[in-house]
């Protein structure tokens, strides 16, 4: 592959890093991600992606853009109000980058549609804020091997961890089952100071990127969280669970299905 | 085999980024001749190219300000 004088400058900062080089550059325009959400979480981490020099993003998200999503949904702007999240994403990452392809899907990922797409992409971001969604990704992911980054946020704290299926502990593994409806709350009952959700979107980019690049450790097996009002990080290890219903060794789920719970971005 | 870069008309930091593109392209033992002027690509070449593992075998002065600098892969 022959880059262009102007993407040599344009990815002169990348190109410069021992760890990315000419061949990792080559590696980005060739991977494909798909952002599940374009809220909080997926706003950063779109924007990192387009700029990095992905080839591909798909970005899915059934929502128009809202008022209220603006504090903390930085891909979108005041005049983007009631448009599809998917439609201001892709024009605002494209400007960015004229290069980048994009393939948005404006409908809610479900177990009927999520497998068919998830196995088109290379990494997948869950920048959603639900359990239900939450487990749907984890379990589409680990049948159809792709890895992804899990990501929540929630008032000032943040959690992510990175999963190869088969390979490192899932979020299932970790977590087991959706907790039961309305004992904890949703992103409709509580807030979150905007900025912490472009602190894990952007850690969540950035996992992406190692993947791609094939560099770094990933962070699998490892729970990251913090406190941001106290700038408190930490990271816990988490095993691989034999007896996890999805990726164990006689796992129980084989097959999708939708969990019900309300679905909002963060 | 040897091979040929000049980069006296290019400045930071495009000037170490055409030389990693070309250092990509040759094989491992073949060396890199570069043409660059004096001062910021003349310190930050040949020490960028030893940071990331390459071998800088000659620095010489050419003419005016122009320095030849020899990298092997
Ligand atoms: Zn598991």
């Amino acid at each position: 592959m022959q880059f262009t004088e102007e993407n040599l400058e344009r990815y002169s900062r990348h190109i410069l890093l021992q760890d990315v080089g000419v061949e990792g550059q080559e590696a980005l325009s060739q991977a494909k991600i798909l952002i599940i959400g374009a809220g909080g979480l997926g706003s950063p981490a779109a924007l990192y992606l387009a700029a990095a020099g992905v080839g591909t993003i798909g970005i899915a998200d059934a929502d128009v853009v809202d008022l209220s999503n603006l504090q903390r949904q930085v891909i979108h702007f005041t005049k983007d109000l009631n448009k599809p999240k998917v439609l201001s994403a892709a024009e605002k990452m494209q400007a960015i980058n004229p290069e980048l392809k994009v393939d948005s899907y404006h409908e809610f990922l479900t177990a009927k549609n999520i497998r068919a797409i998830v196995r088109k992409y290379d990494f997948v971001i869950d920048g959603t804020d639900n359990f239900a969604a939450k487990f749907l990704i984890n379990d589409a992911c680990v049948m159809e091997k792709v890895p992804f980054s899990h990501g929540g946020v929630l008032r000032f704290d943040g959690q992510t961890m990175t999963v190869y299926p088969g390979e490192s502990a899932c979020y299932r593994c970790v977590f087991g089952a959706p907790p039961p409806k309305g004992s904890v709350p949703t992103c409709s009952e509580a807030g979150i100071l905007g900025a912490i959700a472009g602190m894990l979107g952007t850690m969540q980019a950035t996992e992406a990127l190692k993947h791609v690049i094939g560099i770094g450790e990933r962070l699998t097996n490892r729970l990251l969280s913090f406190d941001a009002k106290n700038m408190q990080f930490r990271t816990i290890n988490v095993n691989k669970n034999p007896k996890c219903a999805v990726c164990g060794k006689n796992p129980t789920i084989t097959e999708l299905k939708d969990e019900e719970q309300a679905v909002c971005e963060l | 085999m040897e091979h040929f870069l000049d980069i006296t008309k290019d400045h930071c930091p495009m000037t170490f980024v055409k030389v990693k593109v070309k250092l990509s392209k040759i094989e491992t033992g073949d060396r890199l001749e570069v043409l660059l002027s004096e001062g910021e690509p003349l310190n930050n070449v040949p020490r960028s190219a030893t940071e990331q593992g390459y071998k800088v075998l000659e620095v010489t002065a050419v003419e005016g300000n122009v320095h030849k600098v020899v990298i092997e892969k």
